[in-house]
């Protein structure tokens, strides 16, 4: 049988994480032309949600919608067209450890606005009112293989809607007692505009095989770890090969048999 | 789209466990709620509780997955032979070729809850028999059965809160259309567990008794535990009796817990799945709603169907059977709607007496037989996330 390819065109990409301050800021380090300095980081407000949403917008939902954003920008696209995919281990740590918290006292009050920003697709949801969007989203997860999940899922309704779709891939940290049963580094965001044609704004042609290869890792021990230590990050070979843009290959490995090697042409 | 068939099902409800327990419950008007106490959980509401998961434990090879959630999920496997007829599908296709997509919303976060209430008083920390990445993840779902089924395609879990097992068949049929698989299983599970229950108190929508969907005093939620699975594939000689012909997909863009005041997200959302399936909203025979029986859900999604379906087709909602089972609603609704295309019946909503005389169309109260060779089924949840299906025969 011949294995499934399946071809998808990138216009633009976001990137968030300590020391990673947007895409085009971080071009230089995933070139590895600058040296990765990792730095804490708060992702900030986004402006364009209603002031009760934005106050209410915690920081794995401002991490995960600044980054779509910021890859939408990129790719000089407007958000109300756009279908989503947001990929996540851990979803909103803070606020479902919180929820956690609270119903192991006595009185187990638990706030509603934490509860309706506990779901899994919280950003998908403060995305749709911040954009206006009416568009289909999807929220998923796959443990430490969420990004390549992810990256399949947007991949398959790029070509079978024949539509173009963003892919956004977030995880943060838990506090503790969590953060020692799962410990995840970060906050960490990549984002992906996928199309299933060529653009004049193509910035790659990527083509997926699904497979089981070793992983590509990072040449920086700083990214590496990071790679290792956040789901999300697993995406960054991915995103130092479109930074690199001299084409090559990037395997992402799987234990949800969503592995697959990409064959990176730039345009 | 293109059809898929929906080969094999499973399901296991507070209704009962199995395709025949559930059809005998639909035609009978059989509740499976009830205020019986969930856990240390002292609020006075009513739930769709299996009470059978108390004394089931996942052993062996899969111990560590071993949590409500899960055991749910292997109940439902082990009904009407569906694990058996996925050994099959694999053999037919091989292991890579057979995908798994399903939902849930809260994973086993049940055995976190506990797991917070053990915390050793001087360190915190969580006890050494917890296994996150296993039970609380909500990835361990598609892990488990990945180990479970011996499946080894691509595998993962949808979590849009309560539409999250109805998203799961657009995810599937998507990647067969890909080509990524021949096969996938699809469907979900979602237990009961603190976080829901305290969550929607904290919201004021636990119905202090059963709940009652579109009823003039609807007054909220009974939440239920449920998983359910279907083999999709591509329609072949084999028999299958129902097809998933369409689905369509939307998002409110207007708040995180209430849903657009003239349900226009849902609309959109059905809309979309009668294009996808190709046919006329007059072609629709029976309308398996939401209907949770909150106050608004039931008025937006009243004004949404009756904006789109006008009187004609038969609707109602099966929550007063189940309960809503959150991110398995999706699921269960599915095959119940696949039943009631099957063996000709209409499907009723127990529990509610008087239809908001505010409402619109013809609600089904009480189940009927007759000839039914289209659904259209509603699932919706917070966020804004809407997911709509069509079922027919083939």
């Amino acid at each position: 049988m011949i294995p499934p390819l399946i071809q998808v065109f990138v216009e633009g990409a976001g990137l968030a994480g300590p020391g990673l301050r947007g895409w085009a800021e971080s071009l230089g380090v995933l070139r590895g032309e600058a040296a990765y300095e990792p730095a804490p980081f708060e992702p900030p407000p986004i402006a364009l949600l209603p002031p009760a949403e934005r106050r209410r917008a915690g920081t794995a939902i401002r991490l995960a919608i600044g980054t779509g954003l910021e890859a939408l920008t990129e790719a000089g696209r407007e958000p109300t067209s756009m279908a989503m995919v947001f990929t996540s281990s851990s979803g909103d740590t803070a606020t479902v450890a919180d929820i956690l918290a609270v119903l192991a006292t006595d009185r187990r009050e638990v706030s509603p606005t934490r509860f309706h920003n506990s779901v899994h697709n919280a950003p998908a949801g403060y995305w749709a009112v911040a954009t206006g969007s009416c568009e289909p989203s999807t929220s998923l997860c796959a443990f430490d293989s969420s990004f390549s999940a992810g990256l399949l899922d947007a991949a398959a309704q790029a070509v079978v809607d024949e539509r173009p779709v963003t892919l956004v891939a977030y995880d943060l940290p838990y506090p503790e007692p969590l953060n020692k049963v799962r410990p995840i580094a970060g906050p960490v965001a990549l984002a992906l505009v996928l199309t299933p044609w060529s653009t004049e704004r193509t910035r790659a042609r990527l083509t997926l095989r699904p497979a089981s290869h070793a992983a590509t890792t990072m040449a920086d021990s700083g990214l590496e770890r990071l790679r290792l230590t956040n789901p999300a990050a697993r995406g960054l070979p991915l995103l130092a090969a479109l930074a690199a843009e001299r084409g090559g290959t990037v395997h992402l490995e799987s234990a949800a048999g969503t592995g697959a090697t990409i064959l990176v042409e730039p345009r | 789209m293109r059809p898929l068939a929906l080969s094999h099902m499973c399901v296991a409800s507070s209704v009962g466990f199995g395709l025949d327990a559930t059809l005998t419950a639909l035609r009978s008007g059989q509740s499976g709620l009830s205020p019986r106490p969930f856990e240390t959980v002292t609020l006075p509401t009513w739930t769709g509780e299996i009470q059978a998961l108390d004394n089931i434990r996942l052993q062996g090879e899969h111990a560590a997955f071993d949590c409500r959630n899960n055991r749910l999920a292997e109940v439902a496997l082990g009904q009407d032979g569906f694990a058996e007829a996925v050994r099959a599908a694999i053999e037919r296709y091989g292991t890579a070729r057979v995908a798994l997509v399903v939902g849930t919303s809260t994973s086993g976060i049940l055995q976190t809850e506990q797991a917070f209430r053990a915390r050793d008083p001087a360190t915190g920390e969580l006890p050494s028999d917890f296994h996150y990445e296993q039970t609380h993840n909500t990835g361990s779902l598609a892990a488990y059965l990945r180990a479970r089924l011996g499946i080894e395609g691509p595998a993962f879990v949808i979590s849009c809160a309560c539409a999250s097992s109805a998203k799961a068949f657009g995810n599937a049929a998507r990647m067969i259309a890909a080509g990524l698989c021949d096969a996938a299983v699809v469907g979900g599970s979602d237990s009961l567990c603190l976080t829901t229950l305290y969550g929607f108190h904290s919201l004021a929508l636990n119905a202090p008794g059963p709940c009652r969907p579109f009823d003039v005093a609807r007054d909220g939620i009974s939440i239920g535990e449920a998983a359910g699975f279907v083999l999709l594939e591509r329609p072949s000689s084999r028999d299958a009796n129902v097809h998933l012909l369409g689905f369509g997909e939307s998002n409110d863009a207007h708040h995180m817990s209430s849903p657009h005041p003239e349900g226009a997200g849902a609309r959109l959302a059905m809309e979309r799945a009668l294009s996808s399936a190709g046919i006329g909203a007059e072609q629709i025979d029976y309308i398996n709603m939401h209907g949770t029986a909150t106050r608004v859900g039931d008025i937006a999604e009243d004004l949404a169907v009756f904006n789109l379906f006008g009187d004609g087709p038969a609707r109602g909602s099966t929550k007063g059977h189940t309960g809503h089972t959150l991110g398995a609603a999706g699921i269960v609704e599915a095959i119940i709607s696949a039943l009631a295309i099957e063996h000709g019946l209409v499907p009723g909503t127990p529990h509610t007496e008087t239809i908001d005389p505010a409402f619109h169309g013809r609600y089904q109260l009480a189940a009927e037989t007759g000839r039914v060779d289209r659904v259209l089924s509603n699932s919706f949840g917070f966020g804004g996330s809407n997911c709509s299906l069509v079922f027919g025969a083939p």
